[in-house]
């Protein structure tokens, strides 16, 4: 078992190297700085001068991989490939526009991220395997048919529609919550109650019909039968053996957005105006502030490969039939 | 008129192109014309098809792109506007240029807001006063008298109602024929047997599905000649206008994504499955590496610098509409680039178990040349799962352009779409009374889009997917 996650691990270097080397070409190399400089000034009427400066003060006058310029180790770590983008996996994310350290900035704006993004996912997965195993059990009845109905419904909808319309209504026809902002301590949970149903039930559309179609596999496999003809009632069957091996596929599909769960939801987090990781990334972009994009892009990816990992775990852990070397 | 190929006209012509050679192609496959027979067959897939059918003809019709003709002194040569114009923006002429001053409620004949305006007095004098101003456009022929709006919009509805149901009766009849033809029966028996659902092909489905949209569009058709319908926006501009233009972008951004990313997939997946060795690997290690950097931010990494490559090279677009044009077609590619793993992991799964059955080793051993084993043997034993994937992924790239628009990595701001208009109007909400309609319009078209397209998608996946069977 160590053995095999410190092989993963291993492997995950190459793709992160992967992921480092095509954000690098596609920050520098399809673009020169200087366009970078020129798109942030202003495009007309801007001095060499004025775009020197701003190349110097980022760091980004330097050459790309080789400074011959420089002596000794010089040659390579005073380039723009090692200062920006070799320092990122020892998690040295530079600054962003407005001076301030990214790295500083992405741990403070951790926690109100994951206080909207956990109880959601938590929330969520309890309330779609609910109501998917409802739909399994009552399978080919109007219930069932109409659950379907709601949910292709409710996947169609846009997901702006949910977060527009339930601020619209609860937060300002009935005054039950406020419609923005974010608190200390327990006020907290006035902030957080509407972000995190909206995030509940928009998604509940696609991930119940997933559910229920791995219900539905599941019924009808030999060990149910055998299940049935012992004599077991339908609910023995149903939470018993069913929903005990169902959730390895929804467990092991679900243990991959885990980690991402730190990068916090981009709509909810801007609609509602919570200072987490999400808000930071669309603020970032719409001030095309380069270096915050290209620590998120990293920081995404790390996590996602450190949710494979996970799920190959998981899947050691909740199925005994599998076994790693 | 000088007629403009804009690039994604072509590109969406050349799709068109493609359905139909596709479709002709597949009808003399017996497997796949079996599967799409059966795909005729479903109810909710076949009126979701109308549906789309009507939405595809409203973005064909405004890809057909031109510069009208200036006015000209006779002798002297032709010169054309700089605007350029589509088929549907001439159909829709009288909607495009009734502009009022700014939001006004859906068949309103007053403003939305109150403005200091002239009260001509019984006794002649003028008074200046603060009240809601009438419209340019909305209810202009019923002059003075206002309080007939409600009369005149109840009859141009219901005698728009009364034509359309003609016209449907009329295709209902043509419906009945063809069954009584193909069934050799007589007119009465063939239409019983329409209704009760008993055909190969659902018709009735299909009737039920157009006669909803006969209806829609009739209602629209005669209100719009005299009131804004759907109502207008903050600079005046009529919301059904708005949401008709919005479709051609939902479409492109649906379809020519596609475009990109099935010769990927498909070549890469089906290239790793096959040949196995430093290939699958090479091919795993790209799309392990874009897979794990989450969608949205690689698709904003890469909008942001193709923003920087088009704001450095204005010298490349000639008008404004051609830059939009080409933002969003290379938001397509973008998206492309980014999508294509899933489905060549799945290719690549599929033909891993392909190459070990019996009928490609034999190929093999016949000495048959990989690339025609490629082509003759693996691919149209995949092609089901590329239909499938096909038509599942068309409606999440419609709901992401909305999200794209919204966080701003999306189409040109001056592009009308869903995207933009969500993004436009949704401050509108702050206000009282509440401007709704250019929202609530954006969302019910877009929901009846990605329904349809939801309820196609699983049609399809059940008549293709031989589990399902």
């Amino acid at each position: 078992m160590l053995a095999y996650v410190v092989r993963r691990l291993l492997y995950a270097i190459p793709i992160l190297i992967g992921v480092n080397l095509l954000t690098f070409a596609l920050f520098f190399v399809v673009n020169t700085p200087e366009d970078m400089a020129r798109m942030q000034l202003g495009v007309k009427r801007v001095t060499p001068e004025a775009i020197e400066k701003w190349k110097a003060e980022r760091g980004y006058d330097k050459p790309l991989f080789v400074n011959a310029a420089a002596g000794g180790v010089g040659v390579l770590t005073e380039t723009i490939f090692f200062e920006k983008s070799a320092r990122m996996f020892v998690g040295d994310f530079g600054r962003a526009e407005d001076g301030r350290d990214i790295a500083r900035e992405i741990r403070t704006r951790m926690v109100p991220s994951l206080a909207i993004a956990v109880p959601t996912f938590a929330l969520g997965l309890f309330v779609t395997v609910s109501f998917a195993l409802l739909l399994a059990f009552f399978r080919a009845t109007p219930l069932d048919f109409w659950g379907v109905v709601l949910c292709v419904a409710m996947m169609s909808i846009s997901g702006l529609f949910y977060i527009i319309g339930g601020q619209y209504l609860f937060a300002k026809i009935f005054r039950l919550v406020p419609i923005s902002g974010f608190g200390e301590g327990l006020d907290t949970l006035r902030f957080l109650v509407l972000p995190v149903l909206i995030g509940v039930v928009s998604g509940i559309g696609s991930s119940t019909r997933w559910y229920r179609t791995i219900f539905l596999e599941e019924i009808n496999r030999d060990y149910v039968r055998t299940a049935r003809a012992k004599g077991l009632a339908e609910t023995a069957v149903m939470f018993g053996h069913v929903l005990r091996n169902a959730l390895i596929p929804i467990l092991t599909g679900v243990v991959v957005v885990i980690p991402l769960l730190f990068m916090g939801s981009l709509l909810t987090e801007s609609f509602f105006g919570i200072p987490g990781l999400g808000s930071y990334t669309i603020d970032a972009i719409s001030a095309q502030d380069f270096a915050v994009v290209r620590a998120m892009v990293f920081i995404g990816s790390v996590l996602y490969i450190v949710g494979l990992i996970l799920t190959d775990i998981s899947y050691t852990l909740v199925d005994p039939r599998i076994r790693f070397g | 008129m000088q007629p403009v190929l804009l690039w994604s006209d072509l590109f969406i012509w050349l799709l068109v192109a493609a359905g139909v050679v596709g479709a002709w192609w597949s009808a003399r496959q017996p497997l796949l014309a079996a599967a799409w027979a059966r795909v005729g067959r479903s109810r909710p897939g076949m009126a979701a098809a109308t549906l789309l059918a009507a939405f595809a003809l409203i973005g064909l019709l405004d890809s057909l792109h031109y510069r009208p003709q200036l006015p000209a002194q006779p002798g002297e040569k032709p010169a054309y506007a700089v605007e350029v114009l589509s088929a549907l923006d001439a159909l829709l002429t009288p909607l495009r240029t009734r502009v009022e001053k700014t939001y006004s409620a859906p068949l309103a004949t007053r403003a939305y807001a109150k403005e200091m305006i002239e009260l001509r007095q019984t006794d002649g004098t003028l008074v200046n006063q603060r009240d809601f101003p009438r419209l340019r456009h909305g209810g202009a022929s019923l002059g003075d008298d206002e309080a007939r709006a409600g009369a005149d919009i109840a009859g141009r509805a219901l005698s728009a109602l009364a034509f359309a149901a003609l016209v449907w009766l009329a295709l209902c009849a043509l419906a009945a024929r063809r069954v009584a033809g193909r069934a050799a029966l007589g007119f009465g028996a063939a239409w019983r047997k329409l209704w009760r659902g008993d055909t190969a092909f659902a018709w009735d489905a299909v009737l039920v599905a157009l006669g909803l949209i006969l209806a829609v569009a009739a209602v629209f058709v005669g209100l719009a000649v005299e009131y804004h319908v759907l109502g207008t926006d903050k600079v005046g501009q009529d919301v059904l206008y708005q949401v008709l233009k919005s479709v051609r972008t939902a479409l492109v951004i649906g379809l020519v994504t596609t475009l990109v990313t099935l010769p990927l997939a498909i070549f890469l997946g089906i290239v790793a499955g096959y040949f196995r060795g430093w290939a699958d690997d090479l091919i795993q290690y790209l799309y392990t590496v874009l897979n794990s950097i989450p969608g949205v931010l690689l698709i904003a990494a890469a909008v942001l610098m193709m923003q920087v490559v088009i704001d450095t090279h204005p010298q490349w677009f000639a008008t404004a509409a051609e830059r939009a044009d080409l933002r969003l077609l290379a938001l397509c590619f973008i998206l492309g680039l980014t999508s294509w793993t899933g489905l060549a992991r799945l290719l690549r799964g599929e033909a891993l178990k392909l190459r070990e059955l019996e009928y490609v080793q034999a190929a093999q051993a016949f000495g048959v040349s990989d690339l025609r084993i490629l082509g003759r043997h693996l691919l149209p034993n995949l092609m089901h799962i590329v239909i499938i994937a096909l038509v599942m992924d068309f409606s999440g790239l419609v709901l992401a352009e909305a999200v794209l628009s919204y966080v701003g990595i999306g189409v040109d701001p001056t592009m009308i779409s869903f995207g933009t208009m969500i993004n436009n109007a949704r401050m509108e909400l702050g206000r009282e009374p509440v401007v709704w309609w250019s929202l609530l319009a954006a969302f019910a078209f877009m929901f009846v889009l990605v329904l349809a397209a939801n309820l196609l998608a699983d049609a399809v996946r059940d008549a293709f997917d031989p589990r399902m069977a």
